[in-house]
């Protein structure tokens, strides 16, 4: 893989912010509202791309940060009031030290032994929701209140209701992440990270506390994950356990894995991709799942790095 | 107004009387020439489009794909009657995967991509809960056959309505006098320890106690559970009736388990056929269940008395004697529930009507049209029975039917009355706005 320039990169990306941007001026209805929902979820997967991408820890308990975003925001805006901005960073501040507690235990073991431990942590999670139904609202989830769901500068409010608020709220959160993911990669220890991933042995003998490196790793995954699912709670109305289950686990590291493990777009890519196969093919059969699962089939024969890792593989190296 | 080389002058526009009302036949005529009149009946003969949130896939498909039989059948029966302010009535559906983070987003499809007149026919909680949202955002009237308590609880918005079907609060509410003069005083409640659970927990216990009876155990089962044979000895020896509300797969064991464990000597048993929905009530492991009863909605196999309403509903569904698909005695249907998908659809047709409904400009007047109703009388388009409609939860609230297991068939022996299930509003819809 050759290095991209400073301005290759961030040009690129530039781009792709820019360009979401003007499709939302150019989007149909409907897949306007598509997109704000695939941008807020592709954080998420961007979040997961973060530890499994470029650290190689294969976590099958993500949905357990997701989930710590959305009740941390929901449930402060419906049990205790608190206004959105405040919410969100409940919500991301829930995700944070839940992932360092997480990160402190499950880091203790690798490979198999981590992915059964954070998803054992997850179902934990997972039951924990359920089982404190009174505040939670158990299986059946709750509503944030749309009254409750405004964004307030001084005399100004904006309804995170209103499709344009909605949108350009996502867009920014996608953005921020992009960025601040793309700063990550690019950066010192996020060649330490890509270091570890490639053999953890002899970053050691190199000097890196590995651990370190690895826990700083997955709470900043975890907290970008508890970023979207905050936002998901407060641009979507709705707060449910079905969001910690293990199907939301696998889905950030399908997304990941068709879009490119290790490449800062991948997730948006693979969000997209799933998001609109299943939109597609659910309109002409109830058998969607299979068509997915084909697609998935050939998509890991022939693209076996995802579609961005392909891209990158053949054509452009640079690619970060 | 043309000057004299032709070109068009706007000095010289100055109208005159003659002019005026040249125009004004001209227009008049243009109303009544054949081409705007076709314009005009293709306008309102174009079909009113209800947007079908399906179950397909996921949990809850059997109930989807019987959701979609009645669906189709009403909407046969509405079409051939002439449909809904003259125009005949369309269905889109798409399929949720019983989940309600894709709830959310089929509304939001519904809305702004079908740009469906309603959307409809909901029944899982979360699935309800989680696109709720999405209706009210969109201002998309959402009628939902969920049974949940949810919509009456007034959590929701004011675009969400549940009027075909009587919501679990009062259902229990409804059993607790038979329950209590018939089956025994000392109740024991075994219930999924979850939401669908809770509001059997919840709400039996103040209803039985009105009756002079009491639950003296109640006993939480976590949903990972698939075997129950340690939970049985904490039901109380003095226990007379025990109340169950298991559901999914894990039933057939919970029940051949319960026979296991009592053998011929046991307490009356009560349940909520929602554990059996879609499940043959001669399922081997369910011999146990012989002479228990079971709360109904509707009854799943033809009663005597069954009014000409409810045989012509049966027969326009396509369910035998037996509440089994005609032609496939072994599809058993989720006939308990699925009901109010047709009585629902029947509120829809009787609130555009009264609202005049002719396009989604007039969702706010269909909302207003249908807090306004009251009651639904017993007929072809009710054919469960009765109903009275609570505008401001709105809620509708209905008979229920006891059906006792005999000889292999659930026979109905007892049915409530409306007013067994009403209770006090915890809000009121129609003070948000619209």
């Amino acid at each position: 893989m050759s290095e991209a320039s400073p301005a290759k990169a961030y040009t690129l990306h530039l781009g792709v912010i820019a360009l979401l941007f003007v499709l939302s001026f150019l989007l149909p209805e409907y897949y306007h509202g598509l997109l704000a929902r695939i941008m807020v979820l592709a954080v998420f997967a961007m979040g997961y791309n973060m530890l499994f991408g470029y650290v190689g820890l294969l976590s099958l308990g993500h949905a357990m940060f997701f989930a710590a975003g959305l009740y941390g925001a929901g449930l402060a805006v419906i049990q205790l009031g608190w206004n959105v901005p405040l919410a969100f960073l409940g919500g991301i501040a829930c995700g944070a030290v839940l992932a360092l507690g997480i990160g402190l235990l499950a880091l203790r073991t690798t490979g198999v032994a981590f992915m059964i431990v954070t998803m054992m942590f997850a179902q934990v999670f997972y039951l924990l929701i359920l089982y404190f139904a009174t505040w939670t609202g158990g299986d059946q989830g709750m509503v944030v209140p749309q009254p409750a769901r405004v964004l307030s500068f001084g005399a100004t409010a904006l309804e995170l209701t209103n499709p344009t608020v909605r949108y350009m709220t996502a867009l920014a959160l996608f953005s921020i992440v992009l960025l601040v993911t793309l700063a990550i990669v690019r950066s010192r220890y996020g060649r330490v990270l890509v270091a570890i991933r490639e053999n953890e042995e002899r970053t050691k003998m190199l000097g890196y506390d590995t651990f370190s490196n690895k826990l700083a790793a997955v709470v900043i995954s975890g907290t970008i994950c508890a970023a979207s699912g905050a936002a998901y709670a407060l641009l979507f109305g709705y707060v449910g356990s079905s969001f910690a289950s293990v199907q939301y686990s696998i889905l950030p590291l399908l997304w990941v894995l068709l879009g490119g493990a290790a490449t800062t777009l991948g997730p948006l890519i693979g969000t997209l991709f799933m998001y609109y196969v299943i939109d597609i093919t659910s309109g002409y059969t109830s058998a969607y799942l299979l068509i997915v699962g084909i697609a998935l089939i050939l998509l890991v024969l022939f693209f076996p790095k995802g579609i961005l890792g392909s891209v990158r593989q053949r054509w452009l190296g640079w690619l970060p | 107004m043309a000057d004299r080389n032709g070109f068009f002058d706007l000095s010289k526009t100055a109208l005159t009387r003659r002019t005026a009302l040249k125009g004004l036949a001209a227009g008049a005529g243009l109303t009544v020439a054949p081409g705007f009149v076709r314009y005009s009946q293709a306008q309102s003969s174009a079909p009113i489009k209800i947007g079908f949130q399906s179950h397909r896939t996921g949990i809850g498909a059997a109930y989807g794909r019987w959701y979609e039989k009645t669906t189709a059948a009403a909407v046969k029966a509405i079409n051939a009657a002439g449909g809904i302010n003259g125009r005949q009535v369309e269905v889109i559906i798409e399929d949720d995967g019983t989940d309600p983070g894709r709830g959310a987003e089929v509304v939001g499809k519904f809305a702004t991509q079908h740009k469906t007149d309603i959307v409809f026919g909901t029944l899982f909680s979360h699935v309800v809960i989680g696109s709720a949202p999405a209706a009210g955002e969109n201002k998309m009237p959402y009628f939902v056959v969920s049974e949940g308590h949810h919509v009456a609880s007034t959590k929701l918005n004011r675009y969400v309505f549940q009027p075909g079907i009587t919501d679990v609060k009062s259902q229990i509410q409804s059993m607790a006098p038979w329950i209590a003069a018939n089956a025994g005083k000392k109740v024991t409640q075994i219930f999924p320890d979850f939401a669908f659970g809770y509001d059997h927990r919840d709400y039996l216990p103040p209803a039985l106690k009105a009756q002079g009876a009491e639950v003296i155990a109640q006993i939480a089962i976590p949903p990972t559970e698939s075997s129950f044979t340690k939970y049985f000895p904490q039901i109380p020896a003095e226990t007379e009736v025990i109340y169950h509300v298991m559901v999914g797969p894990a039933v057939l064991t919970f029940v051949k388990e319960l026979g296991e464990f009592y053998g011929s000597n046991r307490p009356q048993l009560f349940g909520f056929i929602d554990s059996l929905e879609a499940t043959d009530i001669n399922s081997p492991g369910l011999e146990f269940l012989d002479g228990s009863h079971f709360w109904e909605g509707s009854p799943r196999y033809a009663q005597a008395d069954d009014s000409e309403a409810q045989k012509a509903y049966r027969a326009a569904v396509g369910i035998d004697d037996n509440g089994a698909a005609v032609g496939d005695p072994k599809d058993v249907s989720t006939a308990a529930h699925m009901f109010g998908c047709w009585e629902t659809l029947y509120v829809v047709k009787k609130a555009m009507e009264d609202a005049g409904y002719k396009g989604p400009e007039d969702r706010a007047k269909l909302v207003e049209a249908t807090e306004a109703l009251t009651a639904f009388a017993e007929g072809p388009e009710h054919p469960q029975g009765p109903k009275t409609f609570n505008g401001k939860i709105h809620q509708c609230f209905g008979i229920q039917n006891i059906s006792k297991v005999e000889g292999g068939k659930l026979k109905v022996v007892h049915k409530t009355k409306i007013e067994d299930g009403l209770y006090e509003a915890e809000g009121d819809y129609t003070t948000q706005a619209l």
